[in-house]
């Protein structure tokens, strides 16, 4: 509890203690308001002083004046009792008793506030506070923005990565949950990236600093969790925005119902009572604060399972993802090109097969020639190739140990005229030939995420209606892979363009309510990202340009995060919904029961504060990612 | 020019919509969000006059709700 928060629970039980005193001891008249008085002026002061300050500055409907003015004339209407005689429903007790409740409620509001506030701030805990350095010798802990480029650090085992860099010296395991959520720790050695953030399990590294702390992974996510709350969505806007019309509409409801109905019936007295009642009820505070704290904790939770949304906009949509748009390479498959079958002619060994290919290829760098030569033992050897002459569209022509070889298509072997046998499968196929003659083929694919189709299956149970499927590649390799993923439409030979109109027929084709989301990985589909309602980029950990482009980014290359971020959207919107339909239920209830003077001060000041407790309570419940 | 400001005791949520309101409609503001959750104010204003408009937003803030601080 902050200071301010425990002057205020003195305040509460001294004037607590005096209202019982009041209650219980057996005064009535003058001397009830001895007890009385004191309790209200202590407990209400600062809400007082709040309201006459408020309206000077011409903010009339705000909270504190409303609360002053229901206990005021709650207080006035017991004293005009107590002078004239009349016996009333109204005593001293109730202002006291109001305003009581009132500032219990404000104060466990606040420290619930400020709990949340906190554990937010604790799982987004990833600032380092120093970087070590060598100076004369001995490691010095410095503020990690006073780090250059190119400078070296230390970090011993225990501590946090703090900036961005290679690995030049030393061997760890690093802890990357902070970042990804995920609990499995990733080893570390000489030459790898270091990603700031991360904590050094085991062993010291010294790493060479090749970012800024501005611009290292740490600065950015931090940079974009801290920036989510401005991104609004449109449930806290509406809210926002019927608070406004709502305080002012119960203010003037309160005092039709003070005038007109005695006009007809007489007893002004108990009118003004119920008019009263109707101040208490007009704050729409459990509203507005219990939606913001929703949003703020389902973010937050969200990214302690490694999956950054950038706002709470973006969180909202989500929840009502109608449709699935997946970039294939990179994103449903690994991106990395592997040897997987070999078809050698026969009397030719496969191995034969793959080194001639990988030997013709050996001066490319594209993905195909370097599977061939990951997949072939034989190192570049500079001095056995000779003459290598790109054939555009086909393959390539090159001369190793002094034979011509032809290394590409099916094209290309019927261009040379040379009789091979055609494999049919997903993926791309190589045909080689050496001397004239027909080696064999070789099938390099791409392969699928292991855990592709699982993930996909939890998508659909979580209530996406449609996955498509985009993809540069060919026809029947994109068909292939949509049927064994089962997705329900597949879209392949697009050109990184073709995508874009891909997805606006798609935006063009959906319902009015549904949300289009594109999954990338956040390379070289950034326009594509931006068009789709919510872009979102998988494997940020490390990549610079996902991190950018996407509204939500996935830290860890795991598909199966995707529908835990469905389920997180799906959770904060329910307990959103909860909170407003929960929050306005009550009120307008105490509402129609206090006109008709079935409902009393209590049950206003619980249709206020109490209301508002609960909500917030609940919201809390969102920042809970574990179990969903 | 868009800078985000830290605010101090910002105690209600509907305080931080008034405040985002009475913000946007000062002279010169292309957009302001307060964060309740956050006690931050993100102000993006014309560069010329930006401290002159961030001081106004800050008296702004604290004719809302007195107890509340913009920190410049």
């Amino acid at each position: 509890m902050s200071k301010k928060q425990k002057r205020m629970l003195a305040r509460i039980l001294v004037s607590g203690a005096l209202f019982l005193t009041g209650e219980l001891a057996p005064l009535d008249g003058w001397w009830a308001l001895l007890c009385f008085l004191p309790a209200y002026f202590i407990i209400g002061w600062g809400v007082l002083l709040k309201a006459g300050r408020n309206i000077l500055n011409g903010q009339i409907f705000d909270e504190n004046f409303l609360m002053c003015l229901a206990t005021i004339g709650a207080l006035g209407l017991a004293s005009y009792d107590l002078a004239t005689g009349a016996q009333s429903m109204v005593g001293y007790d109730e202002a006291v008793a109001v305003m009581l409740f009132y500032q219990v409620g404000e104060l466990f509001q606040s420290y619930a506030v400020g709990k949340s506030r906190r554990s937010i701030a604790n799982l987004m805990d990833i600032r380092p506070d120093y970087a070590n350095i060598r100076q004369d010798g001995v490691l010095v802990q410095v503020d990690p923005e006073q780090v250059a480029i190119g400078q070296r650090i230390v970090v011993k085992a225990g501590e946090k990565i703090p900036l961005d860099g290679r690995v030049v010296d030393g061997e760890t395991m690093v802890d990357t949950a902070a970042l990804t959520g995920e609990s499995v720790p990733r080893s570390l050695k000489a030459g790898d990236d270091a990603v700031s953030g991360c904590i050094n399990l085991t062993g010291l590294i010294e790493i060479e600093v090749t970012k800024p702390f501005g611009e290292s992974t740490v600065a950015k996510i931090l940079d974009l969790v801290e920036n989510a709350a401005s991104k609004k969505a449109k449930a806290e806007n509406f809210i926002t925005k019927f608070a406004r019309y709502y305080t002012p509409a119960v203010v003037i409801s309160a005092a039709l119902l003070a005038l007109l109905p005695p006009l007809f019936l007489g007893g002004w007295g108990e009118w003004l009572h119920r008019a009263l009642i109707f101040l208490v009820v007009s704050c729409p505070c459990a509203l507005v604060i219990s939606i913001p704290l929703s949003f703020f904790g389902g973010i937050g939770g969200a990214s302690a399972r490694g999956i950054l949304i950038k706002g709470s906009n973006y969180l909202e949509a989500l929840a009502q993802t109608e449709l699935m748009v997946f970039d294939k390479t990179g994103t449903l498959t690994k991106g990395s090109f592997e040897v997987v079958k070999t078809v050698p002619a026969p009397q030719v060994e496969p191995q034969q097969l793959l080194c001639a290919a990988a030997l013709a290829e050996s001066y490319s760098d594209h993905p195909i020639a370097l599977s061939l030569k990951r997949a072939c033992a034989v190192q570049q050897a500079d001095d056995r190739v000779q003459e290598v002459q790109t054939l555009a569209g086909k393959g390539l022509r090159a001369v190793v140990d002094g034979e011509e070889t032809f290394v590409g298509n099916a094209a290309l072997m019927q261009a040379q005229g040379i009789a091979y046998t055609p494999l049919q499968e997903i993926g791309t196929v190589v045909y080689v030939a050496r001397a004239g003659r027909y080696l064999g083929a070789i099938l390099i694919a791409d392969q699928l995420r292991e855990d592709a189709k699982e993930a996909l299956g939890d998508l659909r149970r979580s209530g996406i209606r449609r996955l498509v499927m985009l993809t540069g590649d060919n026809r029947a390799t994109g068909q292939a892979v949509g049927q064994l993923l089962g997705m329900d439409e597949v879209h392949a030979e697009l050109l990184p363009g073709d995508k874009v109109e891909q997805v606006e027929k798609l935006l063009a084709g959906k319902s009015e309510q549904g949300k289009l989301v594109f999954v990338g990985d956040g390379i070289n589909d950034a326009p594509v990202l931006s068009r789709a309602d919510i872009g979102i980029a998988m494997g940020g950990l490390g990549s610079d340009a996902a991190i950018e482009a996407a509204d939500i980014v996935l830290m860890d290359d795991k598909l199966s995060e995707l529908a835990v971020a469905i389920r997180i959207a799906k959770k904060t919107l329910a307990i959103v919904r909860q909170n407003i339909v929960f929050a306005l239920a009550v009120k307008i209830g105490v509402l129609l029961l206090s006109a008709v003077g079935m409902a009393g001060m209590w049950q206003a000041v619980f249709a206020d504060v109490g209301v508002s407790v609960i909500a917030i309570l609940n919201a809390s419940r969102a920042l809970n990612t574990k179990k969903l | 020019m868009k800078k985000v400001f830290k605010m101090r005791d910002l105690d209600c949520a509907n305080c931080a919509a008034k405040m985002e309101n009475a913000i946007k409609k000062i002279d010169g503001v292309i957009d302001a969000s307060v964060s309740f959750m956050t006690q931050k104010l993100t102000l993006e204003a014309e560069d010329e006059r930006f401290d002159e408009i961030a001081r106004e937003a800050a008296r702004v803030c604290s004719k809302v709700d007195a107890d509340c601080e913009v920190l410049l």
